[in-house]
């Protein structure tokens, strides 16, 4: 566990908790001891990560019911980051949401989020787990 | 959600008084951006000056104020992006469509 932290929160399916989830990134940024990479960087790309894989669970996983579960583990050490966010909905089709950016239409409301996701981490998967589903996202850091 | 509209002639300026503009609460600057353009607006500036931290709903509402300000033939631009928010314009592409500016003084010189 030298140099190595982890935690694991469970928020209410809510979005009010989306600051509260992406804090608790930026801090275990700041936090880690022996990183020699841009640490506000790091804490910047936390929070958003944090912040879209919390709204996915939330919306399109667990259908936006109040009365669900968000679980969220993160472990972050100087070379790697992972974070799982569990829900127990009926789960999406990663690989059906398009990518905005190389559609025709650049003016697309929605469908960021996963290509943020994938732009920021070096790994995404999503996949059943017991009752619910789980995205899986790592990133190597130096 | 704390917003703060301004009348300058014409315009209107939204000043967006949050930390984050997020998928938590994005749809009340989305609510308000409708309502002036049903009530007559044509050009709305939005400062995000207080803005530190967005994400892709922050950014798909105010695309959907692009979009909605193109439909009457007015205009949706946006002034005071922090670093960490035009970061994700740059990301997602978005700085190739909309008109960034510094300042809300920038901006109104460019109408």
């Amino acid at each position: 566990m030298k140099n190595r932290i982890e935690v694991e929160i469970k928020v209410p399916n809510q979005t009010r908790y989306l600051s509260l989830i992406g804090k608790i990134g930026e801090d275990m940024a700041r936090e880690l001891v022996n990183f020699c990479g841009d640490r506000e960087a790091l804490a910047h790309h936390l929070n958003v990560v944090l912040t879209e894989a919390m709204v996915n669970a939330i919306r399109h996983a667990n259908a936006a019911d109040p009365d669900k579960v968000v679980q969220i583990r993160i472990s972050i050490s100087n070379k790697m980051l992972a974070i799982k966010v569990f829900d127990s909905g009926q789960g999406f089709d990663l690989n059906a949401i398009p990518d905005p950016v190389f559609e025709a239409d650049q003016l697309e409301e929605k469908g960021r989020g996963i290509f943020i996701i994938r732009s920021l981490m070096d790994s995404v998967v999503y996949r059943k787990i017991g009752s619910g589903n789980v995205l899986e996202m790592k990133k190597a850091l130096h | 959600m704390d917003l703060k509209t301004e009348a300058n002639g014409k315009l209107m300026v939204i000043f967006v008084r949050e930390e984050r503009l997020d998928a938590h609460n994005s749809e009340e600057l989305k609510t308000e951006m409708n309502h002036l353009f049903e009530t007559g607006t044509k050009d709305i500036l939005i400062d995000l000056k207080e803005v530190r931290f967005i994400d892709s709903s922050g950014l798909g509402v105010l695309v959907s104020g692009f979009k909605n300000a193109s439909t009457r033939q007015g205009s949706l631009r946006l002034c005071g992006l922090q670093n960490q928010v035009r970061s994700m314009f740059e990301l997602t592409r978005l700085h190739r469509v909309f008109d960034i500016f510094q300042t809300v003084d920038e901006a109104l010189e460019s109408y």
